[in-house]
């Protein structure tokens, strides 16, 4: 029984092998997008947990210098003997044949590891080969490719580092950086025992420091992320809608056979068995294809990704990919999760699937208008959680959680909400063939709203990540403008160097950037010193201010502090916060992208007051002349080290050339879920296509021409499209609002402004509508050439 | 007793509370006997039949089977007795549009297990399907479509068969041409027949017949 049933189930696939391309294609093509953005997700994060685990020393305590940038090895000595368990480290920047790479010299029979030392060979002759003159130079082959070949060392390839790094013995490195005798940190590899003497008598010079962990990259990497996992959820929605879809319409052209079947005598449970192991075969199959496409798609836009990210963030990503067994987890689960829904409700269905009782288009779009009621009432659910969720959630979960409802509410209610506005429209009509035409197109929404679901997702999408990045691009530019309102930043060895330098430089202003870290009310933190100097007045980016804040900023009571800190601790001017136990007013607050951390800025007279052992070494400064002239001019006559000097212009520029491949990637994403919605819409149509003749023969027996009733379904199919976006507008702007205002704030602690692009709707709005026009194209042509012959075989028939 | 229904009754949840569409009908059919089943459209011949096949399930009475009742049974019992025992002809023709004429007509046989291909080939002789056995039902017309349906139902073997207006979508002449074979095969057979009919005309040409009205048999 069972094996006659399979066969004349699947026999409808052989006789339309286009319905089962469309099929595989929709649900491969769903896998396609969203295994690729998981795959540039997982791959740069991947990378950064390389990057951190690869010197394992984030998350152990530091000893660094009080003043400048270096300690003496004597202090080193010293510790060890005293009996401290340290370990020496010395880095650098080493410039390559194009930009730079960060050196990292580690002593290896002290460092808790030495990254590329492999398990297996002979580990005494390994130790050797690193440390023996001249010494290894271990790094991702990619950098080793850019070191000049004047740079004495053997290279060694290895796949544990990531780009952008390079590990040697510490002597080696040492003399590669010109810093012999010299450490730039040590690790405390064990707290210190009771009885060891104190720092403060064995080496004065140096302070413990928190771990260092690669906070400033891993706030702005994290932030673009989540711009990606949003996206990547949406593409997952948009996924499973067309999954839901695709396999929801195989059932639905054989509803006949299904029917059939049944009367004949084939349990119910065998059917749903039989269709089950169906969708369970096509989802693997196609899920598999998928997640192969979208392995390409990733290759083709990481370079982008990875430069992006490389770029803006100096968060090394290796360009190129590997296939994770985790991604092969998540897209086949989508394609199978999507199958399973679709399973489920054709199977709620076909329970209730009258046996003997005719097929009629008419009659199953009033069963679907009965689903229609109830999935909005769902999405009224869902859009009534967001604000219960916003008020009573908290962290980021509720962000998503948020996000969720928002998009599943909004795709639920699109098909009462399109049938409500086309039901007006025909009672607006005029003529009779007006009144058909808007019945006609409310009579397919049904048939079509999985797709059209998808449109609305793909479009909020579309509108809700852009408007997120353009107001990222936007705010991050403005505020970069204003933080980094100096032409020049100087970093100095130490505050000799800063003297015997500075004097030489014709600046306007000369303003310290000093900063030590602190116990800001309860939490590590940094506290920054502020000179008083109209650069800083004009253009720092408060975003709130009580009365007179740079003058009693000045005067020394009070303190600026960080968004992030003020949304955490509730702060406003006026406020009073605990800095290293001492109470102090808060005066205002200011935007910081940088990292999530706490932050408060002193003015400089009361930072040198409380802390006169830290020396000045860091500078802004004010030029009337050509920035880049001047740094040149630091680096050949004054012996300042390129890596010393950081031009503004160059990093404006740069961030700006970031963003732009930021857009690259993020617009080519777009096209491509755009795309897939299109997809989806021509593979119903195609699929309702057998239903459209019944309902269009009558007309044409009326007196419309095929070509006439081809290009209103055209027209239809625009009108519809049309309505999605129109729809879609608000929730992507909804979208974009949860994601900077909420999701942003759970994550980094800072809010970005949204700014809107009205110009990018109609665009958007324009695409979507050739998107759809271009699935109707193909179904209307078939129309306009259908023959007459088949038309009046619609009246010859019962069915 | 081949078939044999007692007091039957049916409801449907109507627009104003449940509508009683058969009320107490019971009937008895013996092997080898043909019953016509009239009725104004409406009058549930339909609903009747779908409670004799087991597709759906009276709200009170009793349907036997050559002595085993329906009540009792569950759905895949149901099924097994639907496809190895009953034939179901229906108005409209209800082939699988993606099996060939060959295919559609073994269907039930396979579904049954009790595949003969022989019989088959014989039946697409009487019904003279032969020439169009590669065919797909798209490309026959109504007639030969139904004659389709007739040799699936018959290529079972079934104890019973149960049409609904079979010929309700044919011109009189190709009506009278398949019900005179499908009559001639059930002879053959053995089986018994009940043929819901709006024809007066064509219910003469069957041993019994009984009419629907109101809920009730006359
Ligand atoms: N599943 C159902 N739900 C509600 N009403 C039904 C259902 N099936 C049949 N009916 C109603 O029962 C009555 C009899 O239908 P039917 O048996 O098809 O009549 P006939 O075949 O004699 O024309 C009709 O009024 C029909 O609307
Ligand atoms: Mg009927």
């Amino acid at each position: 029984m069972i094996g006659a049933a399979a066969a004349a189930l699947l026999s409808h696939w052989r006789r339309h092998p286009g319905q089962l391309a469309t099929l595989v294609a929709g649900l491969a093509l769903a896998t396609a997008l969203w295994t690729g953005v998981q795959a540039i997700n997982a791959e740069a994060r991947a990378s950064y947990d390389r990057a951190a685990s690869a010197l394992e020393q984030s998350d152990l305590p530091l000893l660094v210098p009080r003043e400048g940038d270096s300690l003496p090895l004597s202090d080193y000595v010293a510790l060890r003997r005293a009996g401290w368990k340290v370990a020496p480290v010395i880095e650098g920047r080493l410039r390559l044949k194009d930009g730079s790479a960060r050196l990292v010299g580690l002593d290896p029979l002290t460092a808790p590891a030495v990254p590329g030392s492999g398990t297996g060979g002979d580990p005494g002759r390994a130790l050797l080969d690193f440390i023996s003159p001249p010494g290894e130079i271990r790094g991702h082959p990619d950098t080793l490719a850019g070191l000049p070949a004047a740079v004495e060392g053997r290279r060694v390839a290895t796949e544990a580092l990531s780009p952008g790094t390079l590990v040697a013995d510490i002597g080696t490195a040492a003399r590669l950086l010109g810093l012999e005798g010299r450490l730039t940190r040590l690790l405390i590899l064990e707290d210190p025992a009771q009885d060891l003497p104190p720092l403060g008598e064995v080496a004065p010079d140096l302070r413990e420091a928190p771990p260092q962990p690669e906070n400033d990259i891993r706030g702005l990497t994290g932030s673009f992320h989540l711009n990606l996992t949003a996206f990547g959820m949406l593409s997952f929605a948009v996924g499973l809608f067309i999954a839901h879809g695709a396999v929801g319409l195989a059932f639905e052209q054989r509803r006949g056979t299904i029917r059939t079947l049944r009367a004949l005598g084939t349990p119910l449970s065998a059917v749903a068995a039989l269709l089950a192991a169906e969708a369970l075969a096509l989802a693997l199959a196609a899920g598999a294809l998928g997640v192969g496409l979208g392995y390409v798609l990733a290759s083709l836009l990481l370079p982008d990704v990875a430069a992006t990210l490389r770029g803006l963030y100096g968060a090394p990503v290796p360009g190129s990919v590997a296939v994770r067994a985790a991604w092969w987890a998540a897209g086949l689960g989508m394609a199978l999760l999507g199958a399973a829904l679709a399973s489920a409700q054709s199977f709620w269905q076909l329970r209730r699937l009258s046996v003997l009782a005719a097929m009629q288009p008419r009659a199953w779009a009033m069963a679907q208008g009965r689903g229609q009621r109830l999935m909005a009432l769902a999405g009224l659910a869902g859009l009534a959680a967001v604000p219960a969720i916003l008020l009573w959630g908290q962290g980021l979960a509720a962000g998503f959680a948020a996000l969720a409802g928002l998009l599943l509410g909004a795709a639920f209610l699109l098909p009462l909400s399109l049938s409500a506005g086309l039901r007006a429209a025909e009672r607006a009509a005029r003529s009779a063939l007006g009144e058909w035409v808007w019945a006609d197109a409310r009579q397919q929404v049904p048939g079509l709203s999985l797709a059209l679901m998808a449109l609305l997702l793909a479009l909020a999408a579309n509108i809700g990540v852009s408007t997120m990045v353009a107001s990222f691009r936007a705010t991050f530019e403005g505020w970069l403008d204003r933080r980094l309102a100096a032409e020049l930043y100087l970093s100095f060895d130490s505050p000799a160097q800063a003297a015997a330098v500075l004097p030489g430089i014709d600046a306007s202003a000369v303003l310290p950037v000093t900063r030590t870290e602190a116990d800001l009310g309860g939490a590590p933190g940094l506290v920054y010193a502020m000179a008083d100097d109209p650069t800083y007045r004009r253009n720092w980016p408060l975003i709130e201010a009580g009365p007179q804040v740079w003058d009693r900023l000045a005067a020394g009571g009070g303190v600026l502090v960080n968004e992030q800190w003020a949304i955490r601790a509730g702060l406003s001017p006026g406020d009073t916060v605990q800095i290293d136990g001492a109470a102090r007013e808060v005066l205002g607050v200011y935007a910081d992208y940088g990292n999530p951390r706490g932050q408060a800025i002193l003015g400089l007279e009361a930072f040198r007051a409380l802390h006169p052992e830290i020396g000045e070494t860091r500078f802004a400064l004010r030029l009337s002349g050509d920035p880049a002239a001047e740094a040149a001019r630091l680096v050949a006559e004054d012996g300042l080290r390129p890596d010393q000097v950081t031009d503004r212009a160059a990093l404006k520029a740069e961030s700006r050339a970031v963003f732009e491949r930021t857009f690259a990637a993020t617009d080519a994403l777009n096209v491509l879920t755009l795309a897939v919605a299109g997809f989806a819409i021509f593979t119903s149509l195609l699929t309702l296509q057998s239903l459209r003749l019944p309902q269009v023969a009558p007309l044409w027996a009326l007196g419309l021409t095929r070509r006439r009733l081809a290009l209103l379904d055209l027209a239809r199919a625009g009108l519809l499209a049309a309505g999605t976006a129109l729809l879609a507008l608000p929730v992507g702007l909804a979208l974009a609002w949860l994601l900077l205002a909420v999701v942003n704030v759970a994550a980094f602690g800072w809010r970005l402004p949204m700014q809107i692009f009205p110009a990018d709707w109609l665009r958007l709005g324009l695409a979507a509508l050739v998107a759809a026009l271009l699935a109707a194209a193909l179904p209307a042509l078939r129309l306009a050439r259908v023959s007459p012959a088949r038309l009046l075989r619609v009246f010859a028939d019962a069915r | 007793m081949l078939l044999e229904a007692t007091d039957i009754a049916r409801r449907f949840p109507g627009e104003a509370g449940p509508v009683t569409v058969l009320d107490g009908v019971s009937l008895s059919l013996a092997q080898g006997e043909t019953l016509a089943l009239t009725g104004e459209s409406g009058s549930g011949k339909s609903t009747l039949l779908t409670l004799l096949a087991g597709l759906d399930r009276p709200d009170r009475g009793e349907i036997r089977l050559k002595g085993t009742a329906f009540g009792p049974l569950k759905e895949p019992e149901l099924a097994a007795i639907r496809r190895g025992r009953i034939g179901l002809v229906f108005q409209q023709f209800n082939l699988v549009p993606s099996l060939s004429v060959a295919q559609n007509i073994a269907l039930q046989a396979r579904l049954a297990g009790r595949h003969d291909r022989d019989w088959c080939a014989a039946l697409a002789e009487r019904l003279g399907l032969s020439a169009h056995l590669a065919k797909y039902p798209e490309t026959l017309s109504g007639g030969q479509q139904q004659r389709v349906a007739v040799a699936r139902t018959l290529a079972a073997r079934p104890e019973v068969i149960l049409a609904d207006e079979p010929t309700g979508n044919l011109d009189e002449a190709t009506g009278d041409a398949v019900l005179a074979e499908m009559l001639a095969l059930v002879a053959e057979t053995g089986a018994g027949l009940v043929m819901v009919t709006h024809s007066g005309r064509l219910a003469g040409k069957l041993s019994r017949r009984l009419h629907l009205a109101r809920g009730r048999l006359a």
